[in-house]
């Protein structure tokens, strides 16, 4: 049962493995926006570009979407993957 | 289009209502604490809360919407699947686990871990609530569009059916039946677009696209020769008069004395599908009166392509990769309107043939959203770009996504959803792009309505499949909606009258509260939902994610990374975030557009979406508010994340 009157609980956790976890987490994030900051870019100032054929006859737009979506499932593994539990 | 209402729909309608009630009042029975009515206990297991984030997130908005634009404009529509997934990479590298280590039960608390200070409670709650409001009202929408053509109801049915539901919903069992709910949607969503991508893909590109049992979809006639039409016999040239003066339209009356419209192509003619509303209320279509009797019209199902590589009519099962690549070096019929109001306040809109190529759809910038990617003036790309943004910081800012790391017992639990959320909502987001392909070629579109698109696909394909994603994109608003509305009572109960107020209320009391808070917020939702019942329900969305990463973002993040954030820095920046966004968004042309009716030219602001001002500003005024109030005696604030 929670009583309302009593602080927030925190749960106890080393400050080491939050700091640790945390500068990966900002590793990977900066990573991933760099690539989505690119798509960005590349539509707004180079459409052209974007639809040009690619990959397989697929042009750059549709595999860069697709890149960035499989990339956010890919950093995602690797942060759980390195982050510290202990 | 007038939609046949469909048994079958209604059955598995009902049946899925049924059980999402049936699952929300036996879940109610187990949760009677605070704990347990606003965070389930702590107790939802990671694999279930990760399904759940994609039942929470994956709205009608990126259902129908997402969907229904691809089909209607190509690429475009895929901008917002990969913006919307690209957010949840802030909401776990950034977000997720100090928001589940400082908070308990809402966004307030987290923000409020170490001030106890009034006025961030306050502002962090009026923001939650303004975003959830905004949030709500597209759902509420799409879900009275939903209902429409599939059980034969008005509007305004659906959206109170949809508001009773989901009220039951979150006043019974708050947030384990809200979970459960979303996690069953956000599953079946996932493994549905999946088999019709299968479908799709199966059966690949056609010029002649057949109807589920068989039939062939009739072709309106492009790049006829002139001579053919106006020469026929009993064919009379209607003067060029009224509104048809300077178009690039010729009327033509047939023997029977029907009018028909054909659109001028240089020198070819083109038949157009014409829709009527006169003053009196009466519709006409293509110049008969609108029905499906003897001596009415109805607008024709469209969608298909004209062209396909090697000149060929059918291309038989393709491969995901070989499916993209033919639609690229294809060419499809998509349609574009004219609307004209006429003397007597009548309203023509007049849906024309454009035959696109597949270099064009399949690349940034062929909608009206976002043409203007493919302008040279840099102001021009400036809306992309911060609509763009908004996407990426929204989700992380979103109150019912928020909420939802308080469901899970600890930090290694919220990491491990987000992940199972990112790949559930990662999947559906690259079907998007061949479900809406796949309904651009489907011949079963509605000119009229670019969110039916999706359910229009699976009719073309069989029934049944009609009927259960009819169904589950009803749930989908559902699911989305409870979501909504348990963040929004939390605001009211926990931060607003608890902590704000300082109503003394024991667990029992505080509870209660909720509850009534939530039948409020239901009741408003359903008004919300009526009134703005003609407003495109993405765009809806897109100003939702604006609002939310202006008002909420930049003070999240100081919080977590800058050690000299003061009380008064967090609850400016809040302030300064929702009221400039929102207001940006009220004096912008798509409102002047939109809402007002007025001239969009006159609008006060340059571009529409307000991110990329207003987020920035958000953590300007933070840095001088903090700055300014530090130095006038108030106390530090401790470091938090590091």
């Amino acid at each position: 049962m929670v009583d309302f009157k009593n602080p927030v609980q925190k749960e106890q956790e080393d400050a080491a493995v939050i700091a640790h976890n945390s500068r990966i987490g900002l590793s990977l994030f900066a990573v991933y926006t760099a690539i989505y900051g690119g798509f960005m870019a590349l539509s707004a100032f180079w459409p052209q570009l974007m639809s040009e054929p690619f990959l397989g006859g697929v042009n750059l737009a549709v595999i860069y979407g697709f890149v960035l979506i499989a990339t956010a499932l890919v950093v995602a593994l690797i942060y759980v993957k390195l982050c510290r539990k202990f | 289009m007038i939609h046949p209402t469909s048994l079958t729909a209604i059955i598995v309608f009902l049946v899925f209502a049924g059980a999402v009630l049936g699952i929300s009042l036996y879940l109610g029975r187990r949760a009677k604490s605070a704990s347990g009515y606003f965070a389930a206990g702590g107790n939802i297991h990671w694999a279930v809360n990760g399904i759940a984030f994609a039942g929470d997130y994956l709205s009608a908005a990126s259902f129908l919407g997402i969907c229904g634009m691809i089909a209607f404009y190509g690429y475009d529509g895929f901008l917002y699947s990969i913006g919307y997934l690209a957010g949840w990479i802030v909401a776990l590298f950034i977000v997720a686990e100090p928001l589940k280590r400082l908070g308990r039960f809402t966004f307030a608390d987290a923000l409020d871990n170490k001030f106890n200070s009034r006025g961030i409670k306050l502002s962090a709650a009026i923001s939650t609530l303004v975003v959830s409001c905004f949030y709500l009202i597209p759902q509420m929408v799409g879900a009275g569009a939903l209902v429409q053509p599939l059980l034969g109801f008005p509007h305004y049915v659906g959206v109170l059916v949809v508001g009773a539901i989901v009220t039951v919903i979150v006043t019974t069992a708050g947030m384990v039946s809200t979970t459960w709910v979303q996690f069953i949607k956000g599953g079946i969503l996932v493994i549905l677009c999946a088999v019709i991508t299968v479908m799709i893909l199966m059966r690949g590109v056609t010029t002649k696209p057949t109807t589920a049992d068989g039939q062939e979809v009739k072709i309106p006639g492009y790049g006829l020769v002139a001579a053919d039409v106006t020469g026929a016999p009993g064919a009379v040239v209607l003067p060029e008069e009224g509104i048809w003066r300077n178009t690039p339209y010729v009327r033509v009356r047939n023997a029977a004395g029907v009018i028909s419209v054909y659109r001028k192509e240089g020198d070819k003619l083109s038949e157009t599908q014409t829709s009527r509303v006169r003053p009196d209320g009466r519709r006409f279509v293509n110049g008969l009166p609108r029905g499906k009797g003897e001596g009415e019209a109805d607008l024709l199902p469209v969608g298909y392509a004209s062209k396909l590589p090697g000149g060929v009519e059918k291309t038989g099962p393709l491969g995901p990769f070989d499916f993209l690549r033919t639609m690229q070096e294809s060419e499809v019929i998509l349609w574009r309107s004219d609307r004209f109001t006429e003397a007597d306040g009548g309203v023509t809109t007049v849906y024309y043939q454009k035959p696109t190529a597949g270099t064009d759809f399949m690349a940034p910038g062929s909608s009206p959203t976002f043409q203007k990617v493919r302008s040279s003036k840099f102001f021009d790309k400036l809306d992309f770009l911060s609509l763009m943004l908004a996407l990426f910081c929204g989700t992380a800012s979103l109150p019912h996504i928020l909420i939802r790391y308080y469901t899970v017992k600890d930090q290694i639990s919220a990491r491990k959803s987000t992940v199972v959320g990112i790949a559930a909502i990662g999947c559906f987001y690259v079907l998007t792009l061949f479900l809406g392909l796949g309904a651009m070629t489907s011949g079963a579109l509605d000119v009229t309505d670019s969110n039916m698109a999706a359910p229009l696909l699976a009719r073309s394909i069989s029934e049944l499949l009609f009927a259960v994603i009819s169904a589950v994109a009803f749930t989908t608003v559902l699911g989305t909606v409870s979501g909504l509305i348990m963040a929004a009572s939390g605001a009211v109960a926990h931060d607003l009258m608890s902590n704000v107020m300082k109503i003394p209320m024991d667990e029992f009391r505080k509870v209660a509260a909720a509850k009534v808070a939530s039948l409020c917020v239901g009741v408003l939702a359903i008004c919300l939902g009526i009134l703005f019942s003609k407003m495109n329900v993405n765009f809806l969305v897109g100003w939702a994610f604006n609002i939310a990463a202006s008002a909420n973002l930049p003070s999240l993040i100081m919080l977590l990374f800058w050690k000299r954030t003061t009380k008064q820095g967090i609850t400016s920046a809040i302030i300064v975030g929702m009221v400039s966004s929102l207001g940006w968004i009220l004096m912008s042309a798509q409102a002047y557009k939109d809402v007002y009716g007025w001239n969009p030219a006159d609008a006060i602001v340059p571009f529409s979406q307000p991110a990329i001002v207003t987020i920035p500003l958000g953590f300007l005024v933070l840095i001088v508010v903090s700055l300014m109030t530090r130095r006038a005696g108030t106390e530090p604030a401790p470091a938090t994340a590091k």
